[in-house]
């Protein structure tokens, strides 16, 4: 995308019909550490990279409880995501309060994106530039949405959001139509696997990602890191012949060629091990 | 309510305030309801009277009232005060049914949003002047509330509001028990209604009893309870206490 006369201002068209600046904060969503969330009938998982600053850093939080029933993980300006989660506290807790009853994620994620609009109606706004994957139950079960800047929101069987997502959204296409009956520790599990494409041949460690559940008997909370590295023992130590190692195998050469190509470089052999410059 | 302040040369100003505008006292009124749970849902009684203080004015008030899909709304106390509430609730349950989505709000939310009502009335020292019998059936669960005009709000099984807080409660407590079949339950109520109409002389003999199931609401038609007036005592009233009348 490059500079040009329309894109000064959100409240300018563009001649051919485009928002620039939202389109803009959009690209911001992109530049943010990949987040992942994926839902079966009766469960939502959310999973993120960690990513700090430098090393002597603490990571930044990108996974938030909104309330027993709703959690949200965010790419982008964590910043405007933090304010929104706030803004989706404040809306759940007030329902809450009112109705003794839980808030349907379904109508949460409608004011979210109508929060989101009004931003790109007014001159002295600017959009929210954070993507926001919104996992949560309602009457109807689990639900996964993505609100985007824009201020729509889509609903989703599996999404990744932020940077290099898209190798977490090849490896999400092949195996979606399974999640709806799968069990939560195989949703856990595609999670951390979804993460692991989106990290490029880095070895996945538990502390390099945080993953977070809910489901309809089962409040939100965060699956405790050795939780996590156990799922990852299982198929990170085993050798080639393993099948799920041979397919995250596959998944990784996957989405080596996948990330390869963007970037305009000579496509990377299916090694073990990529190399960790791109 | 007028005050006066007095300034320095001695004249006071009066200074006009605003008549208050907040309920003092409730001027048509209704009285109890009586409401149990039983094996298919939650049945309701009240009669259809609306006093004018001691003149029973009016005899065809509905003092029942269904609420969206899943509730039974009951009311005792101030009538107008009742017919805002429903203008509320019509309200509330129009924007639910505008959002489309498979979503509802059940009888427990309905109770606790009346809850918030009254209980912020109260604070403003204007409250509505209603004690809420709240019924419903969702998912198949029963659910029955009351809420009183001060906001105390309480879930049970069997409930009664005004005079049938002292005459029907008692009943309910002995004869009530889980399960009880339709024609049971409508004679369970029947028989609080009854010392009701003979003991709260602003009750009057017309009463409905309103039904509410997992399929829906059914509200009956007006009818009268059989009432026995040939007890002995009646026939002589003077005879232990010679001189009286």
């Amino acid at each position: 995308m490059f500079r040009n006369q329309y894109d000064t201002d959100v409240t300018t068209w563009s001649p051919t019909g485009r928002l620039f600046q939202v389109e803009y904060a959009m690209e911001a969503v992109k530049q943010g550490s990949a987040a992942i969330g994926l839902r079966s009938r009766s469960h939502v998982v959310l999973a993120c990279v960690n990513k700090a600053q430098s090393e002597l850093s603490s990571h930044q939080r990108k996974i938030f409880k909104v309330d027993d029933h709703i959690g949200v993980a965010i790419a982008g300006l964590t910043a405007d995501g933090r304010v929104l989660s706030r803004y989706m506290r404040s809306e759940s807790i007030n329902h809450s309060f009112t109705y003794e009853s839980p808030l349907p994620v379904g109508r949460l994620v409608v004011h979210l994106a109508d929060k989101a609009q009004v931003c790109t109606q007014r001159s002295w706004k600017r959009p929210y530039g954070v993507g926001l994957l919104v996992g949560g139950l309602d009457e109807s079960g689990a639900h996964l949405y993505y609100n985007c800047p824009s201020g729509n929101y889509f609903e989703y069987q599996a999404f990744a959001i932020g940077s290099r997502s898209q190798a977490a959204k090849t490896y999400l296409e092949r195996r979606f139509e399974s999640f709806g009956d799968s069990s939560r520790e195989d949703l856990i599990k595609d999670a951390i696997l979804a993460v692991r494409e989106t990290l490029q041949g880095e070895t996945l460690k538990s502390s390099l990602c945080t993953v977070a559940i809910l489901g309809v008997d089962e409040p939100f909370h965060f699956v405790d890191q050795e939780a996590i590295q156990k799922v990852i023992d299982t198929f990170e130590k085993v050798p080639e012949e393993e099948e799920e190692e041979g397919e995250g195998e596959a998944g990784e050469g996957e989405a080596v060629a996948a990330a390869a190509a963007p970037a305009e470089q000579g496509g990377g052999g299916a090694g073990d091990v990529a190399p960790m410059e791109m | 309510m007028t005050f006066t302040v007095p300034i320095d040369n001695g004249d006071s100003v009066k200074i006009a305030e605003e008549e208050s505008q907040r309920t003092l006292y409730p001027y048509v009124t209704g009285t109890s309801i009586v409401a149990i749970k039983y094996k298919d849902g939650v049945l309701m009684a009240s009669d259809m009277g609306g006093s004018y203080g001691s003149t029973l004015r009016y005899k065809n008030i509905e003092r029942v009232k269904a609420i969206g899909k899943h509730s039974l709304l009951g009311a005792s106390g101030e009538i107008s005060d009742f017919q805002e509430i429903l203008r509320y609730l019509d309200e509330l349950t129009l924007n639910d049914n505008m959002w489309d989505d498979g979503n509802s709000l059940g009888p427990k939310e309905i109770h606790n949003y009346l809850t918030r009502v009254m209980y912020n009335r109260r604070n403003k020292f204007d409250p509505l002047w209603n004690t809420l019998v709240l019924g419903g059936v969702k998912n198949g669960k029963s659910y029955l509330g009351m809420v009183s005009m001060i906001g105390v709000s309480f879930e049970d099984d069997h409930v009664a509001t005004g005079f049938g807080n002292h005459l029907a409660r008692p009943i309910l407590r002995d004869e009530w028990h889980a399960d009880l079949s339709f024609e049971d339950g409508v004679k369970l109520l029947e028989k609080c209604m009854r010392v009701l109409l003979y003991r709260d002389r602003s009750a009057i003999n017309k009463l409905q009893i309103a039904k509410i199931t997992e399929e829906g609401v059914t509200v009956s038609q007006p009818y009268s309870l059989k009432t026995f007036w040939e007890f002995s005592s009646f026939h002589n009233p003077t005879a232990g206490a010679e001189g009286s009348w």
